[in-house]
C-alpha cells in the first residue's frame, strides 16, 4: 500500500484544480462586478481582493441600461419560441417514434447541423417584406429554428422507450388515439420533456447570432443588449460585469439544480440513439 | 370526427413541423442560393439582376475569404484536437471515486452552457492587456506583458482557441464519461488479475471500448466549431486587422457591415455545403458504429 496516500491527494489536488481552472473566469465574472470601477482599471496596482465592494454597477445596469426590459423580451422569446416548439414538435416526434419513419429523423439531425448565417440574409429580405422587422414574431420564428429540431430529436427516442401494450390497452378501453398520445405517451415521457425545454429555453436565452440580425429598438434581448454595452467608447467594465452576472446566474443555478437533465439533453446522441 | 383523426393522425401530427421546415428552411434556402447568382441590393427600387456566377468567382479570388478558410481549418484543427484529448483525460480522472464528485461535474458543465456573449465579455476584461489579470499573471511568473487577443500574430488566434477550449472541453468530458459507464466491468477485472499497469489499462482496455463514443463526440465538436461565431465576435470581431477572421465572420460582416448581399450569399450558400458535407459523413460514421456496437 506504499504511495497510496500521496496517489490519492495527488489525485484530489489535480481534479479540484482543473475545477479551478474551469470555473475561474465566472469567478472573475463575480469579484469584478462589485468592484468599483477604478479597482478594475488599476488591477495591476494593488491586491487582487483590496477593494471596497459595492453594488453600484448592478443598480446603474438595472436603473441606466433599463435592463429589466432586454430581460423581460429575452423571456417572452424563450419561453414562447419553446412553448410553440413543443406544441408541433411533440406530436411530430410521436409520429416519427411510433410509425417508424426512420428517414424523417435523420432530416430533423441534417437540419440542426445548417449553419445560422445561410438564414439570415432571406430572413432578413422576406421579414422587413412582411412588416415584420422589431416584432417579437421575427424573433420567435427564428429561435423556433433552433428549439424545434432539438426537441424532435430529443424526443423520438424517448418515445419509442414507451412500451406500445400501455397505449394498446387505452385504445381497447375507448380511448382514440389522439387520447392516447395526450394521455399515456405525453405523461410517461416527462423528465424528456422537461430536458427538451429547459434546453431550448437556454439556447433561446444565449442565442446571439439570430436576436442581433432581428431584433429591433423594442425587441432587444438580453445577449444583443450586453454587446452593444460595448460599442461607447468607454467601457464600463464593472456594469458589464455585472450584466454578465445577470444574464448568466439564471441559466447558471437552473444546470446547478437540474443538473441531470441538462447533462442528458447535452450528451444526446452520443452516447445512445 | 374522432375517427378522422385517428385515421390520420400521422399526417396531422406531422403536418405543422413540415410547414415551419418548408417555410422557416426550404423557402431561405432556396431564396439565398438564388440570390447568390445576383448582384443582390435589398432595395425596393432596383430589383436584383442575374450575374452568373460572377458572385462565386469573386468570393475564390478573394485572398481575404481564402485566408478565412485557412484560419477556419487551423482553428478547427487545434482545437477539436486539445478538446479531445483534455476531455478523454478529465473523463477518465472523474470517472474515478471521489468526494464531491457530483457537484465537480455539475460546476464543470457551467462553461457550456453560460452565455457565449457574456463569457466573451469576461475574456475581453481577463486577457485586457493592461488592466487584465493575465497579464499580471504574466508579470507574476516573470514574464514580459502580452497583447492576448489585441495583435496580428498568431497569438490572437491561439487566445480565441483556448476561450473554445475552455467552454467546450467539458461537453466532450462528458459525452466520454457517458461512453465510460456503460463499458463493462469484466475486462478490468482481468486485467487486474493479470496485473497490468494504470496506463496499460486505459490503452488496450478503456480507449478502445470507448472510442465509438470519442469518435462521435469529435464529430459532434467538429460540426459545431466550425460555425464558431458569437465568441470571435464578441472578443475580437475578426480582428485585428482581420487576424481571427473566420469564415462564418467574413460572411457576417459582407452582408452587415458591407452590404454585399450577393457575395454574402455566395459565401453562406459555399458554407453551407461544406459543414452539411462533415454532417453527412458525421452521419455515415454514426449509423455504422451504432451497428458495431
Amino acid at each position: 500500500m506504499r504511495g497510496k496516500v500521496p496517489a490519492t491527494i495527488g489525485k484530489y489536488v489535480l481534479i479540484y484544480g482543473v475545477l479551478f481552472i474551469t470555473i475561474f473566469p465566472l469567478l472573475w465574472m463575480l469579484l469584478a462586478s462589485f468592484e468599483p470601477h477604478q479597482a478594475i482599471i488599476n488591477q495591476a496596482n494593488h491586491g487582487l481582493l483590496e477593494f471596497e465592494p459595492t453594488i453600484g454597477n448592478y443598480v446603474s445596469v438595472i436603473r441606466e441600461y433599463d435592463f429589466l426590459t432586454y430581460t423581460k423580451n429575452s423571456l417572452i422569446v424563450a419561453v414562447l419560441a419553446t412553448a410553440f416548439s413543443l406544441a408541433i414538435g411533440l406530436p411530430c416526434a410521436y409520429a416519427i417514434a411510433r410509425f417508424r419513419m426512420r428517414r424523417s429523423g435523420v432530416v430533423v439531425l441534417l437540419v440542426r447541423m445548417i449553419p445560422g448565417i445561410s438564414f439570415l440574409l432571406p430572413w432578413f429580405s422576406i421579414f422587413a417584406k412582411l412588416g415584420l422587422r422589431n416584432t417579437f414574431t421575427a424573433l420567435i420564428l427564428s429561435h423556433m429554428l433552433i428549439a424545434l429540431p432539438f426537441i424532435v430529436w430529443i424526443m423520438i427516442p424517448n418515445f419509442e422507450a414507451i412500451p406500445k401494450d400501455l397505449e394498446e390497452a387505452a385504445w381497447i378501453d375507448g380511448c382514440t388515439r389522439g387520447e392516447g398520445f395526450l394521455r399515456i405517451a405525453l405523461r410517461l415521457s416527462t423528465p424528456g420533456i422537461i430536458t427538451a425545454s429547459l434546453l431550448s429555453v437556454i439556447f433561446s436565452w444565449n442565442n446571439f447570432m439570430f436576436s442581433f440580425t432581428l431584433a429591433g429598438r423594442d425587441t432587444t434581448t438580453l445577449p444583443v443588449a450586453i454587446f452593444n454595452f460595448v460599442s461607447y467608447a468607454y467601457i464600463d467594465w464593472g456594469g458589464l460585469m455585472a450584466a454578465s452576472v445577470l444574464i448568466t446566474l439564471p441559466i447558471m443555478i437552473l444546470s446547478l439544480c437540474l443538473q441531470k437533465y441538462i447533462i442528458s439533453g447535452l450528451t444526446a446522441g452520443a452516447v445512445k440513439g | 370526427m374522432k375517427q378522422w383523426i385517428d385515421k390520420h393522425l400521422r399526417a396531422i401530427f406531422v403536418t405543422p413541423s413540415i410547414l415551419f421546415i418548408l417555410l422557416m428552411i426550404v423557402v431561405p434556402l432556396v431564396y439565398n442560393f438564388a440570390m447568390s447568382f445576383t448582384d443582390w441590393q435589398m432595395s425596393a427600387i432596383k430589383a436584383p439582376k442575374l450575374t452568373g456566377l460572377a458572385n462565386y468567382t469573386e468570393v475564390l479570388k478573394d485572398a481575404r475569404f481564402l485566408h478565412s478558410v485557412g484560419r477556419t481549418i487551423v482553428f478547427s484543427g487545434i482545437a477539436i484536437v486539445l478538446e479531445t484529448v483534455l476531455g478523454v483525460a478529465l473523463a477518465v480522472l472523474i470517472n474515478r471515486e471521489f468526494r464531491g464528485r457530483r457537484l465537480v461535474q455539475a460546476l464543470m458543465l457551467l462553461p457550456v452552457v453560460a452565455t457565449p456573449v457574456a463569457m466573451g465579455m469576461v475574456w475581453n476584461l481577463m486577457l485586457e492587456p493592461s488592466i487584465g489579470i493575465g497579464n499580471v499573471i504574466v508579470k507574476a511568473l516573470g514574464m514580459r506583458p502580452r497583447a492576448f487577443l489585441s495583435t496580428t500574430s498568431f497569438e490572437s488566434m491561439f487566445w480565441l482557441i483556448m476561450i473554445d477550449v475552455w467552454e467546450w472541453t467539458p461537453m466532450v468530458m462528458l459525452m466520454v464519461y457517458g461512453g465510460l459507464m456503460t463499458i463493462p466491468q469484466d475486462p478490468y477485472e482481468s486485467a487486474r488479475i493479470d496485473g497490468a499497469g494504470r496506463w496499460k489499462v486505459f490503452t488496450r482496455i478503456t480507449l478502445p471500448l470507448a472510442s465509438p463514443t470519442i469518435l462521435i463526440a469529435m464529430l459532434m465538436r467538429l460540426i459545431d466549431v466550425v460555425k464558431t461565431y458569437d465568441i470571435i465576435y464578441a472578443t475580437t470581431g475578426g480582428g485585428p486587422s482581420f487576424a481571427t477572421e473566420t469564415i462564418n465572420i467574413y460572411g457576417y460582416l459582407n452582408m452587415f457591415s458591407y452590404y454585399r448581399f450577393g457575395k454574402a450569399a455566395a459565401i453562406s450558400v459555399l458554407f453551407f455545403i461544406v459543414v452539411m458535407a462533415i454532417g453527412c459523413g458525421f452521419l455515415r460514421v454514426k449509423s455504422r458504429v451504432e451497428v458495431e456496437y
